[in-house]
């Protein structure tokens, strides 16, 4: 059931003291969306360098692997797409309508899970850099 | 508490691609972080090992449709996002033809890219 909801002015971040978990998922979900699509098309600009041969496809990827700030963007990188996966999948049952009572908790959840993640990974992500 | 907080009018042509792509991109990108950041280094990735992968006919069509389908939702998202920002009139126009540009500028390229890792040649 798709109910009207006046939410104000988001855009007003003067008021984000206001802002319920429902906002600040809301505000995540569109922040790391910008971060990906950004990420995207840098992606594959590097990996165009296939295009250039093989040489300079592998030397350009571990070159940038090799770097210590790479890794930590890469990190940043899964903080941000994982995050964005679980409140995307959260937001799938919203719209299905399950969980509606559950959606600050949800949200909360996604946040947890999304920490546990990135902390679990930081030493693959790292290995062989430090 | 049942409030929502969506950039689309609820059951719209795009709000509905948009979920469809997200249900999809879900599986895909966990599958693609896994294959390459746990199961293959980044750091070790190389163009043999890439044109391996490349070359495996379900690999390639997944990847492909992986960066097509990234490639909408993200433009889509973007857009929806502008729009519900309160962008209107000769802006929305040009900032609706500039996604639709970049977009397949950008599809075109991974398409390229792909065929150069699988070691396919089109004219």
């Amino acid at each position: 059931m798709s109910q009207s909801y006046d939410r104000g002015l988001i855009e007003d971040f003067g008021r984000w003291t206001e802002f319920s978990a429902g906002m600040w998922a809301w505000i995540f979900h569109k922040f790391t969306g910008w971060v990906l699509i950004g990420y995207l098309f840098t992606h594959i600009a590097v990996l165009s360098t296939a295009m250039s041969g093989p040489e300079v496809y592998t030397s350009t990827l571990q070159g940038l692997e090799a770097l210590l700030i790479v890794r930590f963007l890469e990190v940043g990188l899964l903080a941000v797409a994982v995050f964005h996966i679980l409140n995307g999948v959260r937001l799938l049952f919203v719209d299905l309508g399950v969980g509606l009572e559950s959606q600050d908790r949800s949200f909360y959840a996604s946040l947890v899970l999304t920490g546990a993640i990135v902390i679990a990974s930081i030493p693959t992500f790292l290995a062989g850099a430090i | 508490m049942a409030e929502r907080y969506s950039s689309f009018e609820p059951k719209g042509t795009r709000w509905l691609l948009q979920r469809l792509t997200a249900a999809f991109l879900v599986v895909v990108l966990a599958f693609h972080f896994m294959t390459l950041h746990f199961v293959n280094h980044a750091a070790d990735v190389t163009f043999a090992g890439t044109q391996m992968r490349m070359q495996q006919p379900g690999y390639f069509v997944t990847m492909v449709a992986f960066g097509l389908t990234a490639t909408f939702h993200g433009v889509n998202g973007v857009y929806n996002a502008l729009v519900n920002q309160g962008i209107e009139g000769t802006g929305k126009t040009a900032v609706k033809w500039v996604l639709i540009v970049a977009a397949l500028l950008l599809g075109v390229q991974i398409i390229r890219v792909a065929t150069v890792m699988a070691g396919v040649s089109i004219a």
